[in-house]
């Protein structure tokens, strides 16, 4: 066609001119780690079940859970949950409220009766744990996933250690530990109760193991001598709590009780004292803020009725008081006594100043060493100085909690594997950390954090029921969308519309297509560049809500 | 019901739920409906601006045109004719012999695009075609200043046409110089960081949008770069009545401003946010809403992020003129009631 000098211009022309040779940075889709995953001592994927919880797939969103942690209803209830304390959010308004999120998630999984399903295929290898805790569970429950068959080993008559004999009923209902291992039983775990193990490496050779998981945890309460001359009652508190659970009736500890330590530990017996009717005093020799238990502990236990008395050690007991030394904190933090004394009236006197582990049936093991309090050396592959046999929980050296536990179950479990394949176990790399920094704040809705329901303080001082409620699917919901997706794209198509030279290409909506940038990085955005137009401004990664794209600069 | 099916039921009921992580302030959303989202989200906008166009490194121009052309391509069923004024939109999007555009455009002159966008008005009335919408265009320079005869007589005509004002505050294809939009104190080509009072000066300048509301003209609003939502809805507002219309869009300029060009939608937020790029709709010449402050930050948040206001704060602190520029915020705050707490964006408010 013949036209007039710039007049009429052919439609799109200008795709001709492939301005993306003005580029000096380019942007890229990144994946990063969210805090909370980071966090998480079981390594969950807690953003990624967020995700799935925030469009109501509550089933996939559980499936997610128990990929890493076959617990989600107990973890919901007793993990100190440290993903909420690094949370993003928590610099915005309040962190997202994930723990009760995941109770809603184990709950419903219950309540439905959801199983989990094991691969077919199976090696053939058979593997022995011994201690039914949140550790050795956990290695059981992720060995059986590998496809190995795994007898579980207990001494006592119930499984679940620590969950059921150190967790009080009023903070984890033992409704929720029976059903979450009853699922564990039903993937094919053999749990043999009352069969405390005397020789492990004899066990093995007897019933043809090929490998041990050994987590039997720290029972053995640490005491200090405190003198008695008219014989006052002093109990360790793992044994008082160990005697909640298994008693025939509650027992007549005493009508006022103290209490002496500030661990967790030390709560949870005080609180339960309080509900068996008695007056609770805890006495611990540095102040509140050095306690090393959780606030909230703290916190429910005062409104419970519970007393403290800080900055003060025992020194002396008689059948009716104890005579406390009172302390300093030095300038190191550590307290020193003061030369003055008080008494406290009190007729019974718990220790819980922590535990050490029995080691009697590790010390006939060739090869497995131990420190003085009785704390497991063990490789970064989790297995002790005997070949073939591994050890986790409480009894290695970590922070005791049940989280840390149930993530040494699975990365034991991860190790055993590799071991009975004869193949090195290699840990994924992991991406670097989605920051406060790098998210763009502006795109989120102002939205505080849900509160769960909390039972009146009256039904606190005379039962055992639990403390703190659920939420129910109208707030759950509400509760998971509040995640800011930190690091990862959630598809809020920003890039897509903010891009001035529509440089920004939807892929197609499918989660079994691989994307990568063009360096043939994988990334989990459904979107790509094209660089033929992207000019580098890089108003696409300022304009990310969630910073999972980075510029990174041209080679020129 | 088996355990399945309840489930199935559950989630349709968890559709209900309002609250949507980032609301309706993002681009798209997974979790919304699709006719929630913008114009933008969707693969099917009509790109009326497409790529290879040489606007510069992150022109907040060539965001703003498409934002605004693609919501009217879709309240008018793709059926616009597009006319230019000169301007930095004409010259980038259509160097000889590329386009960029996929619409009907047309450009005549500098100063008279309202006059031909009347023309075409007339035209198409005359054809019979009231299908087919007129949209006319032009950045500040075209507007306020060498096209404002031209627009006044198509206001003043009631012609049917929207026009868009593209308001990045000077000249800048032509190398920053000063426009009847340029703020006081910025600096410019022809209004340099000299003497006592350092660029443009205070009490010059026009307020086009609120001369548009004393034609009386059917429908005015401003808009921004930085709230999408907003712009498209003022868009679509404007598509769905006859006559003149008026919209004046706030497209900040890397180059001329002195920002990183990653910087262009962070600018244009902050402008709004600090009071002195009020964002509001009128009708016949009476304001009939306003958008309100959701994270209000003093003047110097914006200024100090724009190489054009260097100088109110090295070498020295020039304190007597940011309070200038504060006053002029303050009472856009006050006039257009903008720090008042129902911006909408309030999870709980949105769940109830």
């Amino acid at each position: 066609m013949n036209k007039p000098f710039a007049t009429t211009l052919d439609v799109g022309s200008s795709l001709a001119n492939h301005t993306g040779s003005w580029r000096t940075e380019r942007p890229v889709y990144v994946d990063r780690m969210p805090p909370c995953n980071q966090a998480c001592p079981a390594g969950e994927n807690t953003q990624d079940w967020l995700y799935h919880a925030e469009e109501g797939n509550y089933r996939t969103a559980w499936e997610s859970i128990v990929r890493d942690n076959p617990f989600p209803a107990i973890m919901g209830r007793a993990c100190y949950h440290p993903c909420e304390t690094s949370c993003n959010r928590g610099s915005l308004d309040a962190a997202v409220n994930i723990h009760a999120v995941e109770r809603f998630l184990g709950d419903r999984a219950i309540a439905l009766g959801w199983n989990i399903a094991s691969s077919e295929e199976r090696s053939g290898k058979k593997v022995l744990v011994v201690g039914a805790g949140p550790s050795g569970l956990s290695a059981a429950y992720h060995l059986t996933l590998l496809g190995h068959e795994v007898t579980v080993v207990e001494a006592g008559a119930a499984p679940g250690g620590m969950m059921r004999f150190g967790i009080p009923a009023y903070r984890l209902p033992r409704t929720i530990i029976d059903a979450e291992i009853a699922r564990i039983v039903a993937l094919g775990v053999t749990i043999r109760l009352n069969e405390p193990v005397e020789d492990i490496p004899a066990l093995l050779e007897r019933e043809g193991f090929d490998a041990a998981f050994v987590a039997i945890g720290a029972h053995l309460a640490k005491r200090v001598d405190i003198p008695a001359p008219d014989a006052g009652k002093i109990l360790d508190a793992i044994g008082v709590l160990r005697e909640l659970e298994t008693g025939e009736s509650m027992p007549r500890i005493g009508r006022r009780v103290i209490v002496y330590g500030g661990g967790n530990t030390a709560l949870d017996v005080a609180r339960s004292v309080r509900r068996l009717g008695e007056e609770a005093i805890v006495v611990y020799r540095r102040t509140r803020d050095k306690m090393p238990a959780h606030e909230f502990e703290v916190s429910e236990a005062l409104e419970e009725g519970v007393q403290f008395h800080w900055l003060r050690t025992v020194t002396h007991m008689t059948g009716e008081s104890i005579t406390v030394e009172k302390m300093t904190l030095g300038p190191d933090g550590f307290p020193r006594g003061t030369g003055e004394y008080e008494t406290i009236e009190g007729d019974a006197l718990i220790l819980a100043l922590g535990q050490n582990v029995d080691t009697h049936v590790l010390d006939s093991i060739p090869g497995v060493e131990h420190s003085a309090d009785g704390v497991v050396k063990v490789g970064p592959n989790m297995m002790t100085g005997h070949k073939g046999i591994f050890a986790g929980g409480d009894m290695v050296p970590s922070e005791r909690t049940l989280t840390v536990a149930i993530g040494h179950g699975k990365k034991a479990a991860r190790n055993i594997d590799a071991y009975l394949r004869g193949i090195p176990y290699v840990p994924k790399v992991k991406p670097a950390l989605a920051s406060f920094e790098r998210l763009n704040t502006w795109y989120y809705s102002d939205a505080g954090k849900t509160v769960q329901p909390v039972l009146e303080d009256v039904r606190r001082r005379s039962t055992f029921e639990e403390v703190v409620g659920g939420l129910d699917e109208t707030n759950a919901l509400f509760e998971a969308r509040r995640c800011l997706s930190c690091g990862n794209c959630f598809e809020c198509d920003n890039c897509f519309g903010v891009c001035p030279d529509n440089a920004v290409i939807k892929l197609p909506d499918s989660a079994a297509i691989e994307r990568s940038d063009s360096a043939g990085s994988p990334h989990s955005a459904p979107f790509a560049i094209d660089y033929d137009y992207c000019k580098g401004c890089g108003v696409c990664a300022a304009e990310c809500p969630c910073g999972a794209i980075e510029m990174v600069p041209e080679e020129i | 019901m088996n355990v399945e099916a309840k489930e199935t039921m559950n989630v349709e009921a968890g559709q209900k739920i309002k609250f949507y992580q980032t609301g309706t302030l993002t681009v798209g959303n997974r979790l919304l409906d699709e006719d929630l989202r913008t114009v933008q989200a969707s693969e099917e906008r009509s790109n009326a601006i497409t790529s290879g166009h040489r606007a510069c490194q992150g022109c907040g121009e060539a965001l703003g045109a498409r934002y605004a052309l693609d919501a009217a391509m879709r309240a008018a069923n793709g059926k616009i004719i597009a006319v230019n004024a000169t301007g930095c939109l004409e010259v980038f999007s259509t160097p000889y012999p590329e386009t960029s555009w996929t619409l009907p455009w047309l450009h005549s002159l500098f100063g008279n695009a309202a006059s031909v966008a009347s023309g075409v008005a007339a035209a198409l009335r005359r054809l019979g075609k009231a299908d087919i919408r007129v949209v006319a265009q032009g950045g500040d320079g075209g507007t306020t200043d060498i096209g404002f005869a031209c627009l006044s007589g198509m206001f003043e005509r009631n012609d049917d046409v929207l026009y868009l004002c593209y308001d990045n505050q000077g000249y800048m294809n032509t190398g920053v110089q000063r426009s009847s939009a340029t703020p006081p104190t910025a600096r410019t080509a022809t209004t340099p960081a000299v003497g006592t009072a350092p660029g443009n000066i205070f009490g010059t300048g026009k307020d086009v949008p609120r001369i548009a509301m004393a034609h009386g003209i059917p429908y005015v609003a401003t808009a921004s770069v930085a709230d999408l939502h907003d712009l498209e809805r003022k868009v679509t507002n404007a598509m769905q009545v006859r006559g003149a219309r008026y919209i004046h869009i706030l497209v900040p300029c890397p180059l001329g401003w002195g920002t990183v060009t990653n910087a262009t939608i962070r600018v244009a937020r902050l402008a709004t946010e600090s009071g002195l790029f009020p964002l509001f709709e009128a009708e016949h010449g009476e304001i009939v809403a306003s958008s309100p402050i959701r994270r209000a930050v003093p003047v110097e948040d914006y200024l100090k992020i724009q190489s054009r206001f260097a100088h109110l704060f090295r070498p020295t602190r020039d304190d007597a003129h940011l309070a200038a520029l504060q006053a002029i915020a303050d009472k856009n705050i006050q006039r257009y009631n903008l720090l008042r707490n129902d911006h909408g964006n309030d999870a709980r408010k949105e769940a109830a």
